[in-house]
């Protein structure tokens, strides 16, 4: 497997070399008609990065997507209807710039909070989904995120629907404290319901994932998928190194890294996302379930 | 003045009280000392909570363990990995009652605590949790936890071993057990390492105990990029016992003496198995699913949202 990605890495490196002598001559281009790749630091013509799932065209980077796009990678076409759009934050640490921070956030992403919760469908399978945007306090879980995110499960348990969460986040707010904390709490006990209603919980972790996030519903998942590289632990990568107070070995908490130990079941590449979802998905549908005998003996 | 200088003032004067035997000086340094602590004790800010909290001299979950169960037997091991020293549990007995006894282990000097850890668990520790909650639940024994951890140890080994799965685990797991939990926060309750030893039924908090979502230090360095600033963030944070009751986490108190527990404090031991052995009769009085249906709502109803 080691070897593998090495392989791969030399590769990439051959390749990137060679890229970068076509690059050289755009120096100065206008902001937006190319996008950088924070992988191999390139630039693209923003829209083929795009029309690619935000996908690198020469590293496979996996940027980040924002909620309405990843969305619209999932959902059929027109299939999502928005559940709890409307809760808002109650202030109970009354934070200083807290509420202002909110409200700047929305206006800056047009979101009104880091998750993204609603029923759609998938392939044609009627999903609950939950999809977290890190640009919103990098996707942190406050009372509202822990809300909508309980709401969904509960909804899914209620209606006998599958649900896929899909994370991206620092972990818990600090802003709100305690509350954020025990959103955890909140989350996991709702998911633990949907679970014994014999219901199926995919968790799709995207980059990051870290946190109060990866210690409650991002771990919880019957199946649990990441993307290529996404970085998913519990400790940050910088506190861990400012404990042990040595550097962190190369690929530490990334994705490959968590398959090798055991606590994911798929890397999916994006452009496969969907198509995979779909698959399982359907493997779980009361049509593909073997018929049994009913009752006892 | 911070509770901390307080201290270090008073452990001079009594040094200067050692060294004198004139009867004047001696009445002179003892009213400075009262006047000291008076002026310390009744004006405890919440940092002073959380100094008072991680004194090394409070009482640990050991010594809640001998002088509340009159057995106790420990019980090693996650059966997958290792026993982590970090996290201690067994079976006790309560006046006569079977119960399991989990708690977070801080040692009382540098040796003891390297040993277990300075109460930082791994996901071993809380994978022995979870096993010694499984058995409490097979054969019908309530669960107390006693909480004392500054959060689950951020490491190498412990990242590998999937110390968020093994978070999740307890949280997903202790929401359905059909058991009574008790959760006492004895002294830092933080973070997950903490939470994922404390969804209970009820959860009590001695005086000067916290809780929180990290450590003032932790909280400060995230959001100001400056640790020092710790004694201004624990004062945002919400964190003292007093907080907690405030915002219905915690259930119920416990009143320490002034200046905190030490090895001293004998009532604490008493009044804790007074109000456990109640708790538990009142609790047994609930069926399964009524429990659970109630410790499910305990937890459902933090961070309300709905729009006004
Ligand atoms: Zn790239």
């Amino acid at each position: 497997m080691i070897s593998l990605f090495k392989e791969r890495r030399q590769k990439l490196t051959l390749f990137k070399s060679s890229r970068q002598k076509n690059i050289q001559h755009r120096i100065s281009v206008p902001e937006g008609l190319y996008t950088r790749c924070p992988g191999c630091k390139q630039d693209f013509i923003s829209e083929q990065v795009a029309a690619n799932y935000y996908v690198c065209p020469g590293c496979g980077y996996h940027m980040r997507l924002t909620a309405q796009g990843r969305i619209k990678l999932i959902a059929d076409k027109g299939s999502m209807r928005e559940l709890n759009a409307g809760l808002i934050t109650r202030e109970n640490l009354d934070f200083p710039g807290y509420s202002e921070k909110l409200a700047s956030l929305e206006a800056q992403t047009g979101l009104k909070e880091a998750v993204v919760t609603g029923v759609c469908s998938i392939d044609g399978i009627s999903t609950v989904i939950g999809v977290m945007d890190s640009r919103f306090l990098m996707g942190s879980m406050g009372s509202v995120v822990g809300e909508k995110i309980t709401r969904a499960v509960e909804y899914a348990t209620k209606r006998r629907l599958p649900i896929v969460i899909f994370t991206a986040s620092g972990g818990a707010r600090m802003q709100e404290g305690i509350i954020s904390l025990m959103q955890m709490a909140k989350t996991s006990n709702a998911l633990a319901r949907h679970s014994q209603a014999g219901l199926l919980y995919i968790s799709v972790m995207t980059h990051p994932t870290t946190g109060g996030v990866t210690a409650s519903f991002a771990s919880l998942g019957d199946i649990i998928l990441a993307e290529p590289g996404a970085l998913i632990g519990f400790a940050g990568p910088r506190v861990i190194e400012q404990t042990i107070r040595q550097k962190l070995p190369e690929g530490f908490q990334r994705a490959e890294f968590l398959l090798e130990h055991g606590f994911l079941d798929m890397i999916v590449e994006r452009q496969n996302l969907k198509s995979t979802l779909g698959s399982l998905l359907r493997l779980h549908s009361p049509s593909a379930i073997l018929n049994r005998k009913k009752g006892g003996g | 003045m911070p509770l901390k200088e307080a201290e270090d003032q008073i452990r001079l004067l009594d040094e200067r009280l050692s060294k004198t035997e004139d009867r004047e000086e001696r009445q002179a340094i003892l009213d400075e000392k009262n006047r000291i602590l008076k002026d310390a004790y009744e004006n405890l800010t919440s940092y002073d909570r959380v100094y008072l909290a991680r004194k090394p001299t409070r009482p640990g979950v050991r010594d809640y363990i001998k002088n509340i169960f009159s057995e106790f037997y420990e019980l090693h091991g996650d059966r997958l990995m290792r026993d982590d020293p970090a996290v201690i549990g067994g079976i006790a007995s309560l006046d006569g009652i079977a119960v399991t006894v989990i708690g977070h282990c801080k040692g009382k000097n540098l040796e003891e605590n390297i040993k277990c850890n300075f109460g930082m668990p791994n996901p071993e520790g809380y994978r022995k949790a979870l096993r010694l909650m499984k058995q409490a639940e097979k054969f019908n024994r309530p669960i107390i936890t006693f909480i004392d951890t500054p959060g689950a140890y951020p490491g190498i080994e412990s990242e590998e071993h999937g110390q968020g799965e093994a978070i999740a685990r307890n949280l997903l797991e202790m929401g359905s057990l059909q058991v009574p939990i008790i959760s006492i926060v004895i002294g830092e309750g933080g973070s997950g390492g903490a939470l994922a030893m404390s969804v209970a039924d009820r959860i009590w908090m001695l005086e000067n105990a916290v809780y929180s979502i990290l450590s003032p230090e932790g909280f400060a360095s995230i959001l100001w990029k400056d640790a020092s600033r710790a004694r201004e963030a624990a004062e945002l944070m919400k964190l003292t016992s007093f907080d907690l009751y405030q915002m219905g986490i915690a259930d119920r108190l416990f009143a320490e003496p002034k200046g905190g527990l030490n090895q001293n404090s004998r009532s604490i031991y008493q009044r804790l198995k007074t109000a456990l052995k109640a708790e538990l009769e009142q609790l047994a009085k609930l069926n399964k699913r009524t429990l659970i249906e109630q410790r499910y709502k305990k937890y459902r109803r933090i961070g309300d949202c709905s729009p006004k």
